[in-house]
């Protein structure tokens, strides 16, 4: 038995997702390796190499890979993926637009979003917006597997030592091709995989609003989120949403600003170790799993708030 | 052209999901279902599609009980034309749906298949890609905007760290997002109509597909519980609180 595990990268560094997903490959019986694709990869492959428990990085360097598109990424797994009894990607968009290709590649069942590895064989995941948590058992030869990364704790990026092993790069498809992209650009800590998270809603009321958010997220060294109705109206970009649809979040603070508390919201930050809620109805559905609630106007609260932090 | 439109029945956004007693799935009795609101999205955007010139049907496809028939009516009185259901009682795995979805797609040959990008009952975000491979139509998942450009379609699509573009050549799979468009509310005129528009039945047993997969749910149970916190009076005790008795800031 073996893990492959497709790494994500990108300005020639990991992507911290991948140091969960090697986490939870860990939690397998025999080998992990790591598929590092992209373009000029073999500085990411080296620092790949280093990260604990890491025994094997296979790489294809090529131009083709220099964006995440999912048909030549899954032809490139697929040529490398026999032997393998295990086959993980992280629950990112990158890791969703390629998974349940390879599980139709190879003709089984794709298993999404795990929280919990319970056997080689059997796994937990959330469903219906995480208002249950489903054990699934798989009889497939090869399982194809979606991790959920906040739910398992990052590897040390550093004291392993793999070789690297170079590859043939696949067959690219002529169906797609790249056209632009429009990046969020932050100095921020990602969203993610942030210590801290302060999130807005509609109560913000506009996008300069957010500057108030900004502000405090400077503070405590925070990603700054959103819900789907902040989202919706314009005020942050799509990047920003918090909840089933969105991103899942599991900080050790998570703050949510002017946010109701919609079952779909709460899907993605529930998990969050420490939650605070400031909200000026004191019946919004937050502050049931609000460890701190405060009821409040936010235009009164954040500033005190950000006040109070320089004290 | 022809756009097949996914509309799964799923249990409504609004309410909250209760897991049955014998821990063997959701309680779905006497409970309100509707259609899954990534799907409404993709019947908006067919009809759109369809309304600009570049499609002359759009056929909506559930797989599922019998009660899935309101679903598929919803999207006709939307404005698609016919619908199809293909129906079974098991509650089928993506890739089972996904082999559906090709048997119907062989027999009639869409230019565009418009999914949602995850149904918010099973939240697996698997079909369209799925299906994608089984048929050899392109891919774009995660749509925010769709534009014709001859025999290829421009996709903006939703990523983690902001939007990306794409171009992929027809016949094409679409998945949808949140912010592709805001589906239009069904008329009641057009309720009326859509009654008697075509809806095929086809039981899952005449397709011949193999719906059996190699994944089983063992049982569902329900997500450890927060427990409640406190209130607190002013953001002085908030910082406090979260300095010296939470320890996170
Ligand atoms: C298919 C689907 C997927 C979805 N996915 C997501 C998702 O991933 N993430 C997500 O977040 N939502 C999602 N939603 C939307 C979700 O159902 C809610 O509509 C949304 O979360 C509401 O956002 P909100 O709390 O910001 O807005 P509202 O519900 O309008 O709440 C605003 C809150 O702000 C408070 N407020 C207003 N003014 C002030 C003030 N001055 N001071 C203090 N408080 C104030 C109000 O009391 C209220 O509680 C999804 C919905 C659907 C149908
Ligand atoms: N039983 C079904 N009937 C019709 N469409 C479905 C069904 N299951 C899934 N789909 C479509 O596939 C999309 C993605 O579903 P999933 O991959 O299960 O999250 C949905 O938004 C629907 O468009």
């Amino acid at each position: 038995m073996s893990t492959l595990i497709l790494a994500e990268h990108e300005g020639g560094e990991l992507r911290p997702a991948t140091l969960s997903v090697v986490a939870a490959a860990q939690a397998i019986s025999g080998d992990v390796h790591l598929l590092v694709a992209g373009k000029d990869a073999k500085g990411v492959a080296d620092k790949a190499a280093k990260i604990a428990g890491v025994d094997k990085v296979l790489l294809a360097d090529s131009a083709d890979y220099e964006h995440e598109i999912a048909e030549n990424l899954a032809a490139m797994i697929v040529s490398v993926a026999d032997g393998y009894s295990h086959i993980f990607f992280a629950a990112t968009a990158a890791g969703k637009n390629v998974m349940p290709r390879i599980a139709a590649m190879l003709d089984v069942s794709g298993i999404s979003d795990i929280t919990e590895v319970r056997s080689d064989d059997t796994f937990v995941r959330p469903i219906y917006a995480g208002n249950a948590m489903a054990t699934v058992q798989s009889s497939d030869a090869v399982k194809v597997v979606g991790v959920r990364t906040t739910s398992f704790e990052a590897v040390a990026a550093e004291g392993g030592s793999a070789a690297v092993e170079t590859v043939e790069a696949a067959a690219i498809s002529d169906q797609v091709s790249f056209v632009g992209q429009e990046l969020s650009t932050s100095d921020r800590p990602e969203l993610t995989s942030a210590d801290v998270v302060i999130s807005g809603g509609r109560g913000m009321q506009n996008g300069e609003n957010f500057a108030m958010l900004d502000d405090i997220a400077s503070k405590l060294n925070a990603a700054v989120g959103a819900s789907r109705a902040a989202v919706d109206a314009g005020f942050v970009p799509n990047e920003y949403q918090v909840g089933q649809t969105g991103k899942v979040v599991a900080p050790n603070l998570y703050i949510a600003v002017g946010i109701s508390g919609a079952i779909q919201h709460l899907a993605g930050m529930k998990d969050s170790k420490v939650i605070v809620a400031i909200n000026k109805d004191e019946e919004a559905p937050i502050f049931q799993v609000a460890d701190y609630g405060l009821v409040a106007d936010l235009f009164d609260a954040l500033p005190e708030l950000s006040a109070e932090l320089d004290k | 052209m022809k756009i097949i439109v996914g509309v799964k029945r799923v249990l409504d956004y609004n309410v909250k999901a209760r897991v049955k007693s014998d821990k063997s799935g959701i309680e779905l009795a006497n409970v309100k279902m509707s259609m899954n609101p990534f799907d409404e999205i993709a019947v908006e955007e067919a009809l759109r599609i369809k309304e600009a010139g570049n499609a002359d049907e759009v056929i909506a496809v559930s797989i599922g009980a019998s009660q899935s028939q309101e679903t598929i009516r919803t999207a006709l009185a939307m404005g698609a034309d016919r619908g199809i259901l293909i129906e079974t009682d098991e509650l089928l795995q993506p890739l089972a749906i996904a082999k559906l979805f090709k048997h119907l797609i062989d027999k009639e040959s869409p230019g565009l298949v418009i999914l949602g990008k995850q149904a918010i009952d099973d939240d697996s975000n698997q079909i369209g890609q799925m299906l994608s491979v089984l048929t050899g139509m392109s891919q774009a998942t995660f749509a925010s905007k769709v534009e014709f450009d001859g025999d290829h379609l421009k996709v903006t699509r939703e990523v983690d760290a902001g939007l990306e573009s794409i171009k992929v050549s027809l016949p094409a799979i679409v998945t949808t997002d949140l912010r592709l468009n805001e589906p239009r509310y069904a008329k009641l005129p057009n309720i009326m109509k859509a009654k008697k528009k075509q809806l095929d039945i086809i039981p899952v047993a005449d397709t011949g597909v193999d719906v059996s997969t190699g994944l089983k749910v063992i049982e569902v149970n329900e997500p450890p519980k927060r427990e409640a916190g406190v209130i607190v009076k002013s953001v002085a005790e908030l910082v406090d609180k979260l300095r010296n008795e939470a320890k996170v800031i």
